[in-house]
């Protein structure tokens, strides 16, 4: 009985090693990443500094080498992929739990999910030809003649570039955040609802007063998702920002992300400092959506805390 | 002639004491506040309240009984058209408040919710301040300033006899209060809107008997201004707070009169083998 007693323990012991040492892999893989891109990009970070941030030059052939136009284009193609998905799934949520039929709500929600299986080379094949096309014939002139006055909207109407790269973004991260937001909709409790409509509220009031309030945490965290996703997103937007080291308010001009610099350059890459310069902008991303991811854990801790729910 | 003036009403007369003639203890005779009539209730194609007659007496409280699933939720939720939230959920027959059919086409539903307040058998405090859930009705119902809206979200707190416990955390979630507490806050949001009758389905079943208690005495006051239904699986509960009970069974109302008479002398046997606790 003795024995079988010591078994029993040592097979939790090992048990709990075991799960324990698979758990941990996640960490020593996380931090084997950010040394070995630390590592090859020491000859950048030695040559250029801090320098690297705030340079928008990028010059294979006198070695100059800088990350702001990068940078400046995954944040800007990201905010772009934001405003638009973030709202429209937010309105495709509701109306697909509040509102639709389930007649008509699940073969949409399927659909929306389906958007999600589509590999994103066809988000790419598609945007250049296809959207870009399309976006140069008929969008980007129709804006240029309403609001040409911004610079935002100023520049030749070439179909690829930044609001371009920007909308199939929102295209590719639409359906998983409005999966996400669909499941927290649905699980704000029917009787809540009831007692707002019991209120004598009306849909509206309902849904924007109380249904999306209790939500609030579930749909912030279905936007950080959404946000993830773009920030890295490679292919897609490899095929119709245009891959031009520029920094330029009009949003209809060529750019590019740091996702699409790195999908672009490493076989051109000959000079050490060049691929150096390339395994620091990777860092650069790596630490972004870190620090992003990081800042929204926070922000939802502290947004838990001042609702008073768990 | 004036329809509400002699309900038609199916039960036999032997079961159903009119309320004119045997009231609920000492006072004016108290007119219905709300006659229904024949009301029938479908979920889809199951049937789940049959001829429905009752009489709902002004300021007074009238209980609900019944064993699980007899129809008893079912047939309040028709009053303030709740169900409606639903699809293929329906309602046939009258429910006639001030004079009018509401389940006729074209009556203002946020008008009759704003006339019938609703409470829960769960606490349904909103994600928001003690004092936003309180003005949440208000601000649905009326164009106030600031001052007024606080002026009235305290007489509701105080008419709930909550604002001495909340009246320092106005501005904490709502959600932090205890579950007695919040179940009050409900109920100060339900009148703060000044509805006429407030209907309330198992207002204590999910909370402690000392806050049942405070609820049970809240009832008892809030019967000088308003109308109420109560809808209970607790006989005791039925027995103490309420002056007309109404036994439901299987979608049916089997007796309904004064609430002393019903457990004292039920005149079914269904009624009497119910409350003596045979069943259900």
């Amino acid at each position: 009985m003795e024995r079988k007693q010591a078994n029993h323990n040592r097979a939790d012991a090992v048990f709990r090693l075991a799960t324990g040492l698979c758990a941990s892999m996640v960490f020593v893989i996380m931090l084997g990443i950010l040394f070995e891109l630390y590592r090859n990009s020491r000859l950048s970070i030695g040559q250029f500094g801090f320098r690297f941030l705030l340079s928008s030059a990028w010059n294979p052939v006198t070695d100059d080498f800088g990350a702001l136009s990068s940078i400046f284009g995954t944040l800007v193609s990201t905010l772009i992929a934001m405003v638009l998905a973030v709202p429209l799934s937010l309105v495709i949520a509701l109306f697909l739990v509040e509102l639709a039929p389930p007649a008509l709500s699940r073969p949409v929600g399927y659909a929306i999910e389906l958007l999600a299986a589509i590999p994103s080379i066809i988000y790419g094949m598609w945007g250049l030809f296809v959207f870009a096309p399309f976006m140069s014939g008929y969008v980007q002139p129709a804006l240029s003649d309403s609001f040409g006055f911004l610079p935002l909207f100023s520049g030749p109407p070439m179909g690829i570039g930044m609001l371009s790269a920007g909308i199939i973004l929102a295209l590719m991260i639409l359906p998983y955040i409005s999966a996400v937001m669909r499941e927290v909709f649905s699980m704000v409790p029917a009787v809540v609802k009831e007692s707002a409509f019991g209120m004598g509220a009306t849909t509206w009031e309902v849904t924007y007063k109380v249904t999306v309030r209790y939500g609030l945490r579930g749909l912030l965290g279905a936007s950080f998702l959404g946000l993830g996703r773009a920030i890295g997103e490679t292919m897609a937007v490899t095929f119709v920002i245009g891959n031009d080291h520029r920094l330029g308010l009009s949003l209809f001009s060529p750019g590019n992300t740091i996702a699409s610099t790195l999908a672009n350059e490493f076989a051109e890459a000959s000079a050490p400092i060049y691929l150096s310069s390339l395994m620091e902008l990777g860092l650069i991303l790596f630490l972004i959506t870190f620090l992003i991811q990081m800042l929204a854990q926070v922000w939802l801790h502290r947004l838990q805390k001042g609702t008073g729910r768990a | 002639m004036n329809k509400t003036d002699f309900p038609s009403l199916l039960i036999p007369p032997e079961r159903f004491e009119s309320l004119g003639r045997e009231g609920a203890g000492p006072g004016p005779k108290n007119p219905p506040r709300i006659v229904v009539r024949n009301l029938n209730f479908f979920y889809g194609r199951h049937q789940a309240l049959f001829d429905n007659s009752l009489e709902i007496a002004a300021n007074r409280v009238t209980a609900i009984i019944g064993p699980s699933g007899c129809g008893k939720s079912t047939h309040i939720r028709v009053y303030n058209r709740i169900y409606e939230i639903y699809r293929d959920q329906r309602a046939q027959g009258e429910v006639i408040l001030d004079r009018e059919n509401i389940l006729a086409p074209g009556v203002d539903i946020i008008e009759l919710r704003r006339k019938i307040g609703m409470i829960f058998q769960r606490p349904t405090t909103f994600p928001m301040s003690v004092f936003e859930n309180v003005a949440y009705g208000l601000r649905l119902h009326y164009r106030l300033n600031q001052g007024e809206v606080f002026d009235r979200v305290e007489d509701a707190l105080k008419r709930a006899v909550l604002w001495d416990e909340v009246k320092d955390k106005l501005e904490d979630s709502a959600t932090a209060l205890s579950g007695g507490q919040q179940q009050r806050l409900c109920i100060a949001r339900a009148i703060a809107v000044e509805p006429e009758l407030l209907l309330m389905d198992e207002p204590t079943s999910a909370i402690d008997p000392v806050a049942t208690s405070k609820i049970e005495d809240l009832i008892e006051s809030l019967k000088q201004n308003y109308t109420l239904v109560i809808v209970t699986h607790n006989m005791q509960q039925a027995a103490r707070i309420s002056d007309f009970t109404a036994f439901f069974y299987e979608g049916r109302i089997v007796e309904f009169g004064p609430t002393r008479r019903i457990f004292t002398k039920p005149l079914e046997k269904q009624t009497e083998d119910y409350i003596t606790g045979r069943f259900g």
